[in-house]
Order: structure tokens, then C-alpha cells, then sequence
């Protein structure tokens, strides 16, 4: 198990260094700088701003300079906002995003796998074609019409909750963002739990359960259940992933300071520094949740466990 | 082959039952033909500004069917175009990611060996990467045009064809009329292009058609935070875009490009869906 763990973890240092350098080279090769302004700056000042910013020297001494930077956390200076570090940038806006991320995952582990062992027990009945109508919409939906139509329903019909904004600390200013985030994460987890205990329920061995006159509460809880979740487990990587994508949309639509936001700006100012900064550490993230999922699977499953302990 | 003959002749058969995924194709045909001549059909140009009815509501105005956007055009007719541009992006990435990654799984699955771990070793590399946000970088790094969108998505979107067709691959390569082909005389590119890759096609075809809804939610979802598709041409992204701050008070603005693009994406997921239970009947 720990030896899965740490071969896991060496084999996401290539994949690490591949995303520092594609993100470093593409950004290098693009035609236009940071600095093309509407009105073209005067050649001296150019000049000036690049040397300050080291876009003089050749590409390997930059590269090398950038990579340097990263090992001690320092993901350079921001070419827009001319004031703040990237890794100011990148501070102040995980927490928010992190939040937001975190709290949408829970609630979709909360709701989504419930629905989907409701629907499975009730299968092919009312509540199973509610439950299954809801995941495809769920699934069809896409975040920026989801949050637009809740922000309208609760945010200026009924009033409930802010429509946008964010002022820390006020709780009721999360509820939609979290919502939107979450929706279509419930809808794939309630369709996938649904199709895996389907399965489960039809195998052979909770047949023998059955046979042997255990309650079907304990059948389900105890024999099921367990077995079922594990492609829910190995859903979770991409769930992250899908909620980590789905947050630059709803900080846009909601007005969060998250690390989204961030993202956005700099990609419709072509803030280099800033969108590598972004993009290596939406990876960094994705990584290691993708690294946790699979860790989780292996201790879960008996079958990895007692191999990996060869 | 009349094996093939038969699969498909069944699969027809078995997909004209599923009227779910008959009515998904039929909506779809026909919104194609609506984005590729509607426009022309109808009284206004996309960019043309009616300044005498700004913001009118659906069916409200004779001529401006679905209503106008807030600088009077004509809405149903941005929507048409915006449905012709996300599909015809989404049509040519599909393309695209299907190019390279059929090519790329079905040489790894037929080689195997030390090329086929190196070769899937970078697809993997690749599945860790973040993809909307690399596709976020190239539309950075070379301006947001749609020629950009368009290879941005497809280079990315080749990873699971790849590997879908790799297992496919492996699979196929134990068969006799590989073994028949290669005593034939057959070379490696002869048995992968005519041998493998038509035997291939059913998984292919079913995973396209589920590629293509996810390409058209890449492309909006790019075009709805203003670094996919530009005014003034329009995509559903955009005009979702345009329409989501007028919701309180015309929000038809935001509904009949977003009623679109979710009509689109139901028919293209049912579609697919259908496709995988005609062409694989293991499933049942």
C-alpha cells in the first residue's frame, strides 16, 4: 500500500514537469507580448519593461530563472496587475475557490449517492425515472445556464439569497455558487451509483446473502453498498476536475475572488505569468485529488490491497 | 465480411426501435438544416440593428419571431448562426480528435510491445493535464479566433478515443483474419488501415457522437467567459453570455440561445446513448 503510494506519487513529478514546460513554452511562443497596448509604447520604455521583467534574456535563461522561482514558491510578477505577485494573486484566491470546491463536493457525496440507492432500490418505478430524468438534465445542463436561471429564480423572484457578491465571513452568499457547482456533480454520481448497485444487487452472492435470511437493511449497508461505491470513488478525480473548471464560470457569474476569476481576467488580458501560475496550480490540485481518489480505491478494495502488500 | 453486414443490418434495426434516440436524430437533422439555410431565409442579417424594436419579446413583433436583443437584432437569427458556428466547430474537432486518435490507438494496440507503452505513457501524460485550462493557454497564446478553438479542443479531445481504440486494437489483432492477413503478405500499415481500423468502427462511431455534445460545452462554456467565439459572431456561448445580465428584465434573451444549446446536447447524448445500445449488444 505504501509502496503503491509512493510509486503514485514519484509518477506525478514527469507529469508536473511536462505542464511547467508546455504551459512556459507556448506561452514563449506566442506571437505578441504582455506589453502590446492599444497605443504602441515608445521602444525605450519597451525595452525597459522587458529587462525588468527578464524577457531580454534568451529563453533558456528565462525558463530556467521561472523554474527556479517556482521551486520557492515564487510564480513571478503579474504583467496586468502591476502591483501584485502572481503567488499574491494565487493566495488570496484559493481559499475562496478551495471553499466553494470543497463544499459543492460534500454536498454531492451527500445527495447524489442517496438518489442514486433510492433510485436503484425502486428500480424502474416513478421515483427511479424522476431520479434519472433528473441526471440526464443534470448532465446536459451546463453550468453558466444553471447559474444564471437559479441566480434569477432565488436571487430576484424569491429573494432568498444575494443574486452575486461576496462579502467574507456571509455564509448565504455561498449557497448558490455551491449549488450550481454541485448540480450536475449529483446528477453523475445519482446515475452512477443507480447503474453500479444495479449490478451488485444481481450478483450471485447477495442472492446467497438473501438465502441465508438477512435483512435486506443489512444486505444493502453491509454487502452491497461497499462494493458499489468503488466506481463513485474512482468518479471523484474528475469530479474535482469538473468542479474545479466549473468554478471560473460560477466566480465569474457570481463575483467570487476565487483563483477562477483570477484566471479569466488574466486570459482576456493575456497576462502570461498569471495564467501559467493558474493553470500549474489548477494542475498541482487536480493531481493530487486524482492521487487521493485512487488511494482511497486501492485501500477499499481488497483486491489492489492484498496485491500491492505482495 | 458479411459478419459486419449483419452487425450493422442489426443495429439499424435495433436502433429504428429506440424512438427516443429516432426522434433525438430526426430534431438533430433538423437543426442542422435550420443553422445551415435558415439564416438566409429569414429578413435579417445577424448583425443587422432594428433600432425601432430593441428588445421586443418573442412572437410581440411581426418579423422578429423569437424577439431582439437588447441593440434590436433580430434574435432567432443570431441563435442560427451561433448554432451553425458551435456545430461546425464541434463537428471539425470531433473530426479532428478522431483523426489522430483512431491513428494513434490502433498502431499502439497493433504494435504493442515497447511502442505501445510509450505511446500510451504520453496519452496518459496528457489525461493528467488539465484540459480546458491548457485549452485556455492556446486561445491566449494565439488569439481567439475559431481556428484556434477549433485545434485547441481537438488536440486535446483525442485522448480517450485512443485509448478506447487501443483496447479495441489489442483485442482485434488476436483474431484469424489478422493471422490470414499477415500470412497473406500484408504489411503493418495495410492491416492496420484495412484490417483494424474498419472493424473498429462501431465503438468509434459511438463515441463520437458523445464527443461531440462535450465539444460544443468546451466551445460555449469558452465563448460564455468572452475567450472562445468574438462579437460580432455569435456562438451559444456568447449570446448566453449577452443574454445572462438582461434575465431580469428580458429573459428571453437568455433563454432562446440556452434552449438551444441544451436541446442540442439532450439529442446529441440520446443519440449516442442509442448508438451504444444498437451497436454493442452485449449490453442487453
Amino acid at each position: 500500500m505504501w509502496a503503491y503510494a509512493v510509486r503514485r506519487l514519484l509518477g506525478a513529478i514527469p507529469t508536473l514537469a511536462v505542464i511547467v514546460t508546455l504551459s512556459f513554452v507556448m506561452t514563449r511562443l506566442a506571437p505578441g507580448g504582455p506589453f502590446d497596448e492599444e497605443q504602441a509604447l515608445p521602444p525605450e520604455i519597451r525595452a525597459n519593461l522587458e529587462a525588468a521583467y527578464g524577457l531580454d534574456q534568451p529563453i533558456a535563461v528565462q525558463f530556467a530563472r521561472y523554474v527556479g522561482g517556482l521551486l520557492r514558491g515564487d510564480f513571478g510578477p503579474s504583467y496586468k496587475f502591476r502591483d501584485f505577485s502572481v503567488t499574491e494573486l494565487i493566495t488570496s484566491g484559493l481559499p475562496v475557490s478551495l471553499t466553494i470546491g470543497t463544499a459543492a463536493i460534500l454536498l454531492a457525496l451527500l445527495l447524489g449517492i442517496p438518489a442514486g440507492v433510492w433510485a436503484a432500490l425502486a428500480h424502474d418505478r416513478l421515483v427511479d425515472r424522476f431520479v434519472m430524468s433528473f441526471a440526464v438534465a443534470g448532465i446536459s445542463v451546463p453550468v453558466f445556464v444553471i447559474a444564471p436561471m437559479l441566480a434569477l429564480i432565488f436571487g430576484i423572484y424569491l429573494r432568498w439569497l444575494p443574486v452575486a457578491g461576496w462579502t467574507p465571513g456571509r455564509l448565504s452568499d455561498l449557497v448558490l455558487p455551491v449549488v450550481t457547482l454541485a448540480l450536475p456533480v449529483i446528477a453523475y454520481l445519482a446515475r452512477l451509483t443507480r447503474g453500479s448497485l444495479l449490478e451488485v444487487l444481481r450478483a450471485p452472492w447477495i442472492r446467497a446473502a438473501r438465502a441465508r435470511g438477512l435483512s435486506s437493511r443489512r444486505i444493502l449497508l453491509r454487502h452491497a453498498l461497499p462494493g458499489a461505491l468503488l466506481p463513485v470513488v474512482s468518479y471523484l478525480g474528475p469530479a474535482a476536475a469538473a468542479v474545479l473548471t466549473g468554478s471560473l464560470v460560477v466566480e465569474t457569474i457570481f463575483g467570487l475572488p476565487g483563483m477562477g476569476r483570477h484566471l479569466v481576467q488574466g486570459a482576456l488580458n493575456r497576462d502570461y505569468t498569471l495564467v501559467m501560475g493558474m493553470v500549474i496550480v489548477y494542475a498541482m490540485l487536480m493531481i493530487a485529488l486524482n492521487l487521493a481518489a485512487d488511494l482511497v480505491y486501492a485501500w477499499l478494495d481488497p483486491r489492489i490491497r492484498r496485491e500491492r502488500r505482495l | 465480411m458479411s459478419t459486419t453486414g449483419g452487425l450493422w443490418r442489426d443495429a439499424v434495426r435495433r436502433l429504428s426501435r429506440d424512438r427516443v434516440a429516432v426522434a433525438s436524430a430526426a430534431l438533430l437533422a433538423l437543426m442542422c438544416a435550420a443553422a445551415a439555410i435558415g439564416p438566409s431565409l429569414l429578413d435579417y442579417r445577424q448583425d443587422e440593428i432594428d433600432w425601432a424594436h430593441m428588445a421586443v419579446p418573442p412572437l410581440a413583433q411581426d418579423g422578429h419571431w423569437l424577439g431582439t436583443d437588447r441593440l434590436g437584432r433580430d434574435l432567432m437569427v443570431r441563435t442560427l448562426h451561433g448554432l451553425r458556428v458551435s456545430l461546425s466547430i464541434a463537428l471539425l474537432a470531433t473530426l479532428v480528435s478522431l483523426a489522430i486518435g483512431v491513428s494513434w490507438g490502433a498502431v499502439a494496440g497493433y504494435l504493442r510491445g515497447r511502442t505501445d507503452a510509450l505511446m500510451m505513457r504520453v496519452v496518459d501524460i496528457l489525461y493528467a493535464l488539465p484540459q480546458v485550462f491548457f485549452v485556455i493557454i492556446l486561445t491566449v497564446v494565439f488569439g481567439r479566433s475559431p481556428a484556434t478553438l477549433l485545434i485547441a479542443i481537438g488536440a486535446f479531445g483525442w485522448l480517450t478515443m485512443a485509448r478506447i481504440v487501443r483496447g479495441q486494437a489489442l483485442a482485434l489483432r488476436e483474431r484469424e483474419f489478422i493471422e490470414a492477413a499477415i500470412v497473406g503478405g500484408a504489411g503493418t500499415a495495410r492491416i492496420v488501415a484495412r484490417h483494424i481500423v474498419p472493424n473498429l468502427l462501431g465503438p468509434v462511431i459511438v463515441y463520437s457522437t458523445l464527443t461531440v455534445p462535450q465539444v460544443i460545452l468546451i466551445e460555449s462554456f469558452m465563448s460564455f467567459l468572452g475567450i472562445g467565439i468574438q462579437e460580432p459572431l455569435a456562438s451559444l456561448g456568447n449570446l448566453i453570455a449577452d443574454g445572462a445580465p438582461e434575465m431580469e428584465t428580458a429573459p428571453w434573451i437568455l433563454a432562446v440561445p440556452a434552449g438551444c444549446l441544451v436541446l442540442l446536447v439532450f439529442c446529441f447524448n440520446f443519440l449516442g446513448d442509442g448508438l451504444r445500445d444498437a451497436l454493442d449488444p452485449r449490453d442487453h
